[in-house]
């Protein structure tokens, strides 16, 4: 069905190619999952499925992908509309119209399909994605989940036999991406379409996947059944990385395979008691009383009380408009807050200016880049330095600790994701704040950035600052969090210390205390320490 | 067995179903009470025009956010007025007998000769200024009404096939107007989170540069996701075919547009027929050549129906009425200033005006979107 021979993708500037004379077929009707860490050219590989890469995007394509019997060096992006249906990242990005309707009908309307059957294929899209009561709906007050899921619908009505879907779940919360991927899935057995799927949640579509695709960095791409990549591979869930520890053979590929075989695991485990953090006895370095955000009628959040302990991090979590954002933005004071009271230390952030409320409590928003501006890492971090009448090179310096190598000249939007929000927790830490808010920021991020940020943020609890982080990525949670928070609309649901929390619940219990269930381990990390401890 | 239902009765249950009218047919209606309220300066006129609109509009607008645009339209409309009124007050010259107000007169140097400010204020003036800013306010709240009943963007999908570029890029520019100003309140915020300190040219630099690389990134991605949806697959179209079609259809509708106004103004009456008809020759056969290459379909276009006849047929026939009456009996529709006189209504032009209340039980009520908002 997919055929890349000899591909070598070059973009202009860059010192290497991308892709680099890749050989692979996918056959008629697999699921085949795509796997690499950022920047290792996952996007390439499924834009160049299509002919965007290069025809859209630029740079220099040598080799032939042939699709459904289409050479790509012939054909353009459009004219693959009828067989290869593309969703991206932001669904929202990506509406042309502003109906449900409209939207599933538009690529119909592009190909000229008949009146008739465009409403009959309308009507089967709907209840095939079980988006039938969203019908007349405007996509913008849709949920993140439901967009994503009308995005699938408004390829699909085209009857395409390929379905290219780059990290459709990476913006959405545990529950909207489950059900984002049971649809996926459904669309493999139902329909026999031909998927490709870059995920970063890949236990979820791994032991579904009867191909994976692994791309290793250096521009050459490992293919085989995910059993045999992912002994290899370089990124790996957590479940894979438990089987790993345990010496687990075949490699369990989900939460499932691997509780069958976990019985030694957890007998092995069961006398050992998991390492938690003591309570805090310090006093908290902010209070907050009776927190209230509106938005006219629309409460976000509803007399919350929280008090945050330094050197403690605090995850907080629920899915996506219940508030999370406001209360951040209402603590560091630059939000709206209609009542209640915020103290850090005697002083209330929203009563002091912008300048002097930032020296005591600093946010890194949901869109990090909204705080820049500047043409240079450099020219950012000196504006950094005046704004907080700091020492110059203090942004600089931080920024090394954050994110070793960073080139002074390089522009702030060229930076990885990971180095962006490095660049922007530099800026806001430059004015020394003893508390540090991250609104989401573990999106987009692979393992490996993960990881790093999450040593980042021990570091500031180790310097006794107090860290809260609202994100839906459940196993960063696990392995960073002191503290959980769950918000519902507007109002804490539990409060606790991570595994208390998590553990027993359905949506945020991370994969490994799911496998070793009911023992309260949360992290692969936790694990091999107790065993190292008394093997 | 065969179904006995009386087909009159099946007729008027089918048209009683609630569905969208089409979006022409209620602006056809509401430009035409706004003709009929150019035609006339009368307050009473004006007033009924006034209410048959807001009435219809109350009775058939659906629950979709354009419209509750209406609102803001009668808002408008009266700030007009009040303008009007005040311009009077500020630079009318001494017109009239009937003196309300006697204000200072603040002189002028002598190049401003012949304005005066303020000075007597007379009643002649203020039902001057009244009338006339009542006027321009009832059309204007016409046009609102047309905007509150139907949904704009529609409007722009019924346009003809060699028009679609256009109402692509109007519809795309339409939903990335509100992204923007979203993306501006977005990173005014995150500008407090960086102490917010700079002013002037510093500070629109900080706000600018990542609103608009956020429009771009946004920009692009939408027109990745336009590509591989399929849109200018139409491109096999002869280039020069193309263009003249564009120039045929963009020709002709320039000659409606002068045609139109040469009627409306009533003063050059002769040139505004042909060149009506003449544009509409022109117009029609550009749209004839784009419309054969039509390589797209349209999802569940707005059709034209009985009703939608009817609605249109209303306001079409009330502006007529009063053009006739304004040829045959001007008095009524200008009432005199001076000498100053009630204002008279006649029975011609208020019927006339009636005719346009029509809608509100003709027109098939909106469909309801609230289950689907539940």
């Amino acid at each position: 069905m997919i055929e890349f021979q000899g591909v070598t993708v070059t973009y202009p500037g860059a010192d290497r190619a991308t892709l680099s004379a890749v050989d692979l077929t996918v056959d008629e009707g697999e699921l085949c999952l795509v796997a690499g860490k950022t920047g290792a050219g996952k996007s390439t590989l499924l834009g160049a499925v299509n002919g965007l890469v290069p025809h859209f995007t630029g740079g220099r394509l040598a080799g032939r992908v042939v699709v459904a019997g289409l050479d790509t060096r012939d054909h353009k992006p459009r004219d693959f509309a009828a067989v290869v249906g593309v969703v991206g990242q932001d669904p929202l990005a990506g509406f042309v119209t502003d109906t449900v309707e409209e939207e599933l009908a538009y690529v119909m309307e592009q190909l000229a399909v008949p009146p008739d059957v465009m409403r009959k294929r309308v009507e089967e899209t709907l209840d095939l994605l079980g988006i039938a009561e969203l019908r007349h709906r405007p996509l913008r007050t849709l949920s993140g989940g439901q967009q994503q899921r009308v995005a699938i619908g408004s390829v699909l009505t085209a009857h395409p036999r390929v379905l290219v879907l780059d990290e459709p779940t990476s913006a959405l919360d545990p529950t909207a991406a489950e059900d984002v991927l049971a649809a996926i899935t459904r669309l493999v057995h139902d329909l026999g379409v031909t998927v490709l799927v870059a995920e970063h949640r890949m236990e979820r579509v791994a032991h579904f996947a009867d191909r994976m695709l692994y791309l290793t960095g250096d521009g050459s791409v490992v293919s085989g059944t995910p059993r045999e990549v992912m002994a290899v591979s370089e990124v790996a869930p957590p479940v894979v990385e438990l089987g790993r520890l345990a010496g687990w053979s075949p490699l369990p590929l989900s939460v499932r395979d691997a509780r069958r075989v976990a019985h030694g695991l957890r007998d092995r485990l069961a006398g050992l008691a998991r390492p938690a953090s003591a309570p805090s006895t310090a006093d908290p370095a902010l209070t907050a009383r009776g927190v209230v955000v509106r938005y006219g009628t629309l409460v976000a959040v509803r007399g919350l009380d929280l008090d945050l302990a330094p050197g403690r991090i605090v995850a907080v979590m629920g899915r996506n408009g219940s508030g999370k954002s406001s209360l951040l933005w209402a603590l560091q004071g630059s939000g709206p807050r209609q009542a209640g009271a915020v103290s850090v230390g005697g002083a209330d952030p929203a009563d002091l200016k912008p300048r002097v409320a930032r020296g005591l409590v600093g946010l890194v928003p949901q869109t990090p880049t909204d705080l820049l501006y500047l043409d240079t890492v450099r020219a950012e971090c000196a504006q950094a330095d005046q704004e907080s009448h700091s020492e110059p090179g203090t942004c600089r310096a931080l920024l090394d600790r954050l994110a070793p190598g960073i080139p002074d000249e390089r522009h702030p939007r060229d930076l990885s994701e990971g180095q962006r929000l490095a660049l922007v927790l530099a800026v806001q830490l430059a004015a020394a704040p003893r508390i540090v808010l991250l609104d989401e920021p573990t999106r987009g991020l692979d393992y490996e950035a993960k990881r790093h940020l999450a040593a980042i943020l021990a570091e500031l609890t180790r310097e006794g600052r107090a860290v809260v982080v609202s994100t839906h990525d459940v196993e960063f949670v696990a392995d960073v969090a002191d503290r959980v928070v769950v918000l519902a609309e507007g109002e804490i649901v539990a409060d606790g210390p991570t595994a208390d929390v998590v553990v027993s619940s359905p949506a945020f219990a991370p994969q490994v205390a799911k496998v070793l269930h009911p023992l309260e381990w949360l992290t692969v990390g936790e694990v091999a320490r107790a065993l190292e401890e008394r093997p | 067995m065969t179904l006995s239902v009386e087909p009159t009765r099946a007729v008027r249950s089918w048209y009683r179903l609630p569905r969208a009218v089409h979006p022409a047919a209620w602006w056809l209606w509401a430009l035409g009470m706004a003709v009929t309220a150019s035609r006339t300066t009368n307050p009473v006129l004006l007033a009924m025009v006034l209410a048959v609109v807001a009435f219809v509009v109350v009775n058939r607008r659906g629950d979709a956010p354009w419209a509750f645009a209406f609102r803001l339209y009668v808002y408008l409309g009266a700030a007009v007025v009040v303008m009007r009124v005040l311009f009077r007050v500020l630079l009318g010259g001494p017109q009239g007998e009937h003196v309300l107000l006697v204000l200072p007169v603040i002189p002028l140097p002598e190049v401003a000769a012949g304005i005066q400010l303020l000075g007597p204020f007379t009643l002649e003036e203020l039902l001057g200024g009244f009338y006339d800013g009542l006027r321009l306010a009832t059309m204007l709240i016409c046009v609102g009404a047309a905007n509150a009943l139907a949904n704009p963007k529609r409007m722009l999908k019924g346009l003809p096939s060699a028009l679609y570029e256009v109402g692509a890029a109007v519809v795309v520019a339409l939903s990335v107007a509100p992204q923007l100003a979203e993306s501006v309140l977005r990173v005014k915020r995150a500008r407090r989170l960086r102490g917010g300190g700079q002013r002037g040219m510093r500070a629109l630099h900080g706000i600018i540069i990542p609103v608009l690389s956020d429009a771009m990134d946004r920009s692009l991605a939408l027109a990745a996701a336009m590509d591989v949806r399929g849109y200018g697959r139409s491109g096999d179209v002869p280039t020069a075919l193309r263009r003249t079609t564009g120039a045929l259809v963009v020709a002709g509708l320039l000659g409606v547009c002068v045609g139109v106004y040469g009627l409306m103004d009533g003063t050059t009456r002769a040139f505004g027929v042909p060149l009506l008809l003449a544009g509409l020759v022109v117009a029609g056969t550009g749209f004839l050549l784009g419309g054969r290459n039509v390589t797209k379909s349209a999802y569940r276009p707005d059709r034209w129906r009985a009703a939608d006849v009817v609605v249109a047929a209303c306001g079409i026939a009330a502006a007529a009425v009063l053009y006739l009456t304004s040829s045959v009996d001007a008095a009524n529709l200008y009432p005199s200033l001076s000498p100053l006189r009630w204002p008279q209504l006649a029975p011609l032009p208020a019927s006339g005006v009636l005719v346009g209340l029509l809608p509100a039980w003709i027109a098939p009520p909106p469909p309801s979107t609230a289950e689907a908002h539940r």
